[in-house]
């Protein structure tokens, strides 16, 4: 290897290779992310019209129909989930930023940390096994604890970063103005820090609002308009799945847009969040 | 006296808040125990009839009532090791390319796209695997292969659903994990070193191989290890393309089947207790390897934050 001028040719050339390599599999990760993006978008736009949002499901071989109740139904299990996670996790994010120390707090950041990494699917379980099991039907609000049980860990360690940013000349400055703690936290540190906080709720809800598995069977599926949350409650993403997997062309067309819809969706959120977060320090 | 109840009526408040804020974190511990509590429980009956003989039984058909899980277990760390495999050379090459090669203007929006490739619902993967990729892997890529047919991983006839399709597919999901976490972990690698390196007279290729990988090592195996728990756990993507046929095979052209895609495929319909408590089962098992994996990986990664920058909480 080393010595002669040979040598170093070689290692030059693999040097060379190598880096090349690095640049290739960088060029893989974008062309696969438009790739999947752009097929999306061709096979979906078919898909896309008022009736996709307005309509309720058709049966096999009526032409025309929508996803509406679908749409809707994402709206409010997904909305319910959030309900549920953001004041605790927010809370929660609060306890650990402001006051958490010792033992106590590292085993909560420890256990959310854990818990961030559970299946989705596994929160589908727990839900079944807590409220579709007891009430004895799948119900729209069982999917929302089981979202609710995979955007908790999310969301509180989004905002104990975001609250971890707020300088604490601020805190100081307002305790020294003799505000007790508690008004400093909610008048000074959850104020200064709403814009990311609602940053990391908002990629929180683009991650579970994506999500099949856990409503695969507690909030289930449903062909018709319900609101009633202790019923089964159509969803985008499981009416997809039931799309994608039919064998009729018609659905699989629908199940592109639905996937178009989510996309979008994801994408918006997590663009505007990006687009928020390099706005934050310059101001 | 009035001063003083003034104050003890501020103290109350501000320890109510201490303690509220304190109670709702609580409730992740509490949240931890009930799932774990509910997975034990739901599962307590199928324990009680089958016994650890479960976990070694190979066969499953629900309406006589055998139930094994050994193709699920074998179905899912297969496709995650194959996913593993196929991610980890392109995300440290995406890694290597964000903080050695890229000029600074590209490392951003690179960054941010592959990242993004995280943020794609599994359901789309899937949908996208589904219809592109297993028509490609069975017309292309799969007849090619076959040419190895000496080799166990190329028997059979390409079906485009199976195994490789599923691992590809997971391989991609994962790569994001892998790629960010390798990629804060080579930024954290001191300029020094890397300086060091180039005045011995190091290729650049050299300086990453043999100073910032090494020196990020741990770091990098957190990362590793955290996108196999995520690849154990994928669920819609691979239910979509595996073909869901729980057997046990080293054929990549086979479909098989993994935990995550049985509970998805047969937990709405499982009606006989025993089905269901069964499938609660497979699930403590996938719950058990995630949050084993995932401990794993933080502990690897807190220990690289404390040492790394010396300034660990």
């Amino acid at each position: 290897m080393n010595g002669g001028g040979l040598g170093y040719g070689r290692r030059k050339l693999t040097g060379h290779v190598m880096m090349a390599g690095s640049l290739v599999a960088a060029c893989i990760a974008v062309a696969l992310l438009f790739w999947i993006i752009g097929y999306v978008f061709i096979k979906g736009i078919h898909g896309i019209n008022l009736d996709f949002f307005t309509e309720l499901p058709t049966p096999v071989g009526v032409e025309g129909g929508g996803l509406a109740n679908a749409i809707v139904g994402s709206i409010i299990v997904v909305g319910m989930a959030a309900l549920m996670a953001v004041p605790v996790g927010v809370a929660a994010a609060v306890y650990l930023s402001e006051y958490g120390r010792g033992l106590f707090a590292s085993s909560v950041r420890f256990v959310a940390d854990v818990l961030a990494g559970v299946p989705a699917i596994v929160a589908g379980i727990v839900a079944y096994a807590l409220v579709v099991s007891r009430m004895g039907r799948f119900s729209a609000f069982s999917g929302s604890v089981a979202l609710a049980i995979l955007m908790l860990p999310i969301i509180i360690r989004s905002s104990e970063e975001i609250f971890k940013t707020v300088p604490n000349t601020l805190r100081e400055a307002s305790l020294a103005l003799g505000i007790p703690r508690w008004r400093t936290v909610i008048k000074v540190v959850l104020r200064t820090a709403s814009g990311g906080l609602v940053t990391g709720i908002m990629l929180a809800v683009a991650r579970v609002g994506g999500e099949a598995a856990p409503l695969l069977f507690t909030a289930f599926s449903n062909s018709f308009w319900s609101l009633r949350p202790d019923q089964p409650m159509a969803t985008l993403p499981v009416q997809l799945f039931n799309y994608a997997i039919s064998p009729y062309d018609d659905w699989h067309e629908k199940a592109w847009a639905a996937a178009l819809v989510l996309i979008f969706m994801v994408l918006m959120l997590n663009i505007a969040a990006k687009m928020y977060a390099h706005r934050r320090p310059g101001r | 006296m009035a001063g003083s109840i003034k104050r003890s009526g501020k103290f109350d408040i501000e320890r109510a808040f201490r303690g509220g804020t304190a109670a709702l974190a609580l409730s992740v511990l509490v949240l931890g125990a009930i799932i774990v509590y509910e997975l034990f429980s739901s599962s307590g009956p199928a324990f009680d009839r089958f016994g650890f003989g479960f976990i070694t039984s190979r066969d499953w058909d629900p309406v006589s009532e055998l139930y094994g899980a050994l193709p699920f277990i074998w179905g899912t760390f297969y496709t995650s090791i194959l996913a593993l495999v196929i991610a980890l050379p392109l995300s440290l090459g995406i890694a290597v390319f964000l903080t050695e090669l890229a000029p600074v203007w590209l490392r951003g929006p690179i960054g941010f796209m592959v990242e993004l490739l995280a943020a794609i619902p599994s359901l789309v993967y899937g949908l996208w695997g589904l219809f592109v990729l297993a028509p490609i892997m069975q017309e292309h890529i799969q007849p090619f292969l076959a040419q190895y047919d000496y080799l166990p991983f190329f028997k059979g006839y390409p079906l485009g659903l199976g195994i490789m399709t599923a691992s590809v597919i997971v391989a991609i999901m994962i790569l994001p994990t892998i790629s960010s976490i390798s990629r804060e972990v080579m930024y954290t690698v001191p300029e020094t070193q890397r300086e060091g390196g180039l005045a011995l007279g190091m290729t650049r290729w050299e300086v990453v191989s043999k100073v910032v990988i090494p020196y990020s090592r741990s770091g990098i195996l957190g990362g590793v290890i955290l996108g196999f728990g995520r690849a154990l756990g994928e669920t819609m993507a691979v239910t979509m393309v595996i073909g869901n046929t729980p057997q046990i095979t080293m054929s990549l052209f086979d479909p098989g089947y993994t935990i995550a895609s049985v509970l998805a495929n047969e937990f709405a319909e499982a009606t006989e207790k025993v089905h269901l408590s069964v499938l609660v089962e497979l699930g403590l098992i996938l719950f058990v390897i995630s949050i084993l994996m995932n401990s794993a990986a933080k502990l690897l990664l807190w220990r690289m934050n404390r040492y790394g920058s010396g300034s660990g909480s």
